[in-house]
């Protein structure tokens, strides 16, 4: 009889351990899925995981990779914060659309006056606030009614996404556009648009502020008291509390710093690879960085690796829809099987396998 | 604008269907929430089931046959979360946003080739004389089979909590796992049942979407429903007949923004339609919680 005992310390090798090991899990039984659906299981693993970087169109598909990893790895980076501490902003979804929707209106609002200087930095003032002022929302319910901030902030995803089906058909719609929904192209306009730093390299500004991002939250985690807080916090709340740890205080910090990244991101990316305001401009970034946040451990660097090789799912299987007709919902699964795999590879940190009998 | 083209009979009739998939899935959850267990997979479970009845009644053309394969779909997919909750003892929040992940994915697997495809029609059931009463016959007596199964499991589960033994166990594994082991119960695996009776319920709220709300399919339908059952079971403080007035509240909110749409109210359809989510979370706020189980999202492991 197999029985789990717990570890006296979380197994250290383990922790590197898990998310390797789920990856090639969910590689192997996502292969099996792919040879379900009749189509080649080695062939569709290779077109996902080998030929954006290496194959034969990589030229146009590692900038691209860049493109994805950059909103993921900010989102997750700014999750890591409160996931870390037992808060639960699940929302980051909504943050990512109002703060790309802020920064929209800031552009367009100054349309077509041309000072790239006050408009590009008041757009990215405009994302971070427009992200924070909406996690700012279940923070404050949590505080002062202990409102769940899971669902608020979930809730507040389906707000933001009729807010922005609203700034489509009638804000921020373009005036030119005769009639369509969606807004004038901020990539366009020389003073808005989030243009690739270095070209053909997928680099722009989203991407820097990612790696700055990663950088600012592995020394706030490592050397910063906020970042003891927000780790005792999460390990064991009473002794926080005892350490003289402001529970609402910290709450608000974390929800502040995962809605301001995410809108953050929300910015980037609707001045650059999207563009303009549409009612499906989002595309579940929010949803996909807890998977990243996850995989990376919760830790800026893992983090930053777990953004790339979720941003590389996400071009392989645009490349192995066209190649080899693999439906798009399949890479959604294979997304949320990696994440299942991980949460069971899991328990080996924390607990050790015994054979021996039931008492 | 015309608020004389709002009926409210059938204002307050269609309230009854919209609550239905709600307090179908909420019912299931609050069972697994008063076993200690936080289930966030709901509106996962509720796609999948939502799917695999819809597939079933497609194929069969029976729905009665497609709500059972909803309920055996939904409660396959707990199966995922039971093994990974509480015999790998993996963080609950974590696996059950990783179950709706997981289950949107694979819906939409499962759904290709079948959009557009219309449901065959569920019969509403006329109880006889009753349903010819003025004003409450069609409001209350005029429906399709689920909304009274719907009643019938609150019914059901409140004698199940209230009055049987296997119900005071149930609880008591969801208050103290602790102490529930230590008298015996099995907690494991009381709550690897209630976890998969959430699903089949679950299961069943999402194939009343596909296959009586709208009854089409199409890609993520179920819109958040799973997620204001999760709302709606704290509302109601974990008891269930509080559970059908928070869905009939929510059914109602979403009814009359559909009618003030139809209406044409001066109000741009797209704030009516963020109204239900807006209403939750007002509801949330106001109706401060009762208290919670206490075992609630809490690892067992016998090996304290």
């Amino acid at each position: 009889m197999l029985m789990l005992e717990k570890r006296a310390q979380p197994s250290k090798a383990w922790v590197y351990a898990a998310p390797i090991l789920a990856v090639a899990i969910t590689m192997i039984v996502g292969g099996a899925v792919f040879a379900m659906l009749g189509k080649p299981p080695i062939e569709a693993i290779r077109t996902i995981f080998y030929d954006p970087i290496f194959g034969d169109f990589a030229s146009y598909s590692r900038p691209q990779l860049l493109i994805k990893a950059g909103p993921l790895i900010l989102i997750a980076i700014g999750l890591s914060f409160g996931f870390r501490a037992g808060i639960w902003n699940i929302g980051a979804e909504g943050q990512y659309i109002i703060g790309a929707m802020a920064a929209a209106g800031t552009g367009l609002a100054f349309y077509p006056m041309e000072a790239r200087w006050l408009i590009f930095p008041l757009m990215i003032i405009a994302g971070l606030a427009g992200g924070m002022l909406w996690a700012a929302i279940p923070a404050f319910l949590r505080i002062r009614f202990k409102t769940n901030e899971i669902l608020v902030s979930l809730m507040l995803v389906y707000v933001a996404e009729a807010i922005q089906a609203s700034m489509a058909l009638n804000l921020l719609r373009n005036p030119d556009g005769h009639g369509f929904p969606g807004s004038r192209n901020l990539s366009q306009y020389s003073s808005s648009a989030n243009l690739e730093l270095i070209a053909n390299s997928g680099i722009h500004w989203g991407v820097m502020a990612a790696v700055t991002a990663v950088v600012f939250a592995y020394f706030i985690l490592a050397r910063h008291r906020f970042g003891f807080d927000v780790r005792l916090a999460g390990q064991s709340p009473r002794a926080a509390g005892f350490a003289g740890v402001d529970a609402g205080r910290l709450i608000f910090i974390c929800m502040l710093i995962s809605g301001g990244l995410a809108g953050a991101a929300g910015m980037f990316e609707i001045a650059g690879p999207a563009g303009r305001v549409s009612i499906d401009f989002n595309v579940g970034y929010g949803f996909t960085a807890i998977i990243v946040a996850f995989l990376g451990r919760l830790h800026p660097v893992g983090i930053l690796i777990a953004g790339l090789l979720m941003a590389l799912t996400y071009i392989g299987g645009e490349l192995a829809q066209l190649s080899l007709g693999l439906p798009g919902a399949a890479i959604q699964l294979f997304q949320g099987m990696l994440l299942f795999f991980l949460l069971a590879v899991d328990v080996m940190t924390s607990y050790r396998i015994r054979f021996g009998k039931t008492e | 604008m015309d608020f004389s083209s709002i009926n409210p009979i059938l204002l307050l009739a269609s309230l009854m269907v919209a609550a239905t998939p709600i307090i179908l899935a909420a019912a299931g959850e609050l069972i697994v929430e008063r076993a200690g267990v936080l289930n966030l997979g709901v509106e996962g479970m509720m796609i999948t089931g939502a799917i695999t009845g819809f597939i079933a009644t497609v194929t069969t053309g029976s729905p009665w046959i497609g709500f059972a394969a909803a309920a055996a779909g939904g409660a396959g997919l707990s199966l995922l979360f039971a093994f990974l909750t509480q015999i790998l003892l993996s963080n609950q929040v974590a696996t059950g946003l990783a179950l709706t992940l997981f289950g949107l994915g694979l819906s939409a697997l499962l759904g290709q080739g079948y959009n557009g495809i219309k449901a065959p029609e569920f019969g509403k059931i006329d109880i006889p004389v009753i349903s010819d009463i003025p004003v409450i016959g069609p409001i209350l007596f005029s429906h399709d089979p689920m909304v009274y199964v719907g009643i019938g499991l609150i019914a059901g589960i409140w004698y199940f909590l209230k009055y049987s033994r296997a119900g005071l166990v149930l609880r008591a594994v969801g208050e103290n796992h602790e102490a529930a082991h230590a008298l015996g119960y099995h907690v494991i695996r009381i709550r690897i049942l209630a976890i998969m009776f959430g699903g089949a319920c679950a299961g069943l709220g999402g194939a009343y979407i596909s296959l009586v709300r709208v009854p089409q399919w199409t890609d993520g339908m179920t819109a958040g429903a799973g997620w204001i059952a999760l709302a709606i079971v704290v509302f109601a403080s974990w008891r269930p007949w509080r559970l059908l007035i928070g869905a009939y509240l929510f059914g109602g909110v979403t009814v009359l923004q559909l009618n003030f749409q139809a209406a044409g109210i001066a109000i741009p359809v797209e704030y009516l339609a963020m109204s239900p989510y807006i209403a939750t979370i007002l509801v949330l706020v106001l109706m401060s919680a009762g208290r919670a189980p206490g075992s609630l999202g809490k690892i067992f492991h016998a090996s304290r």
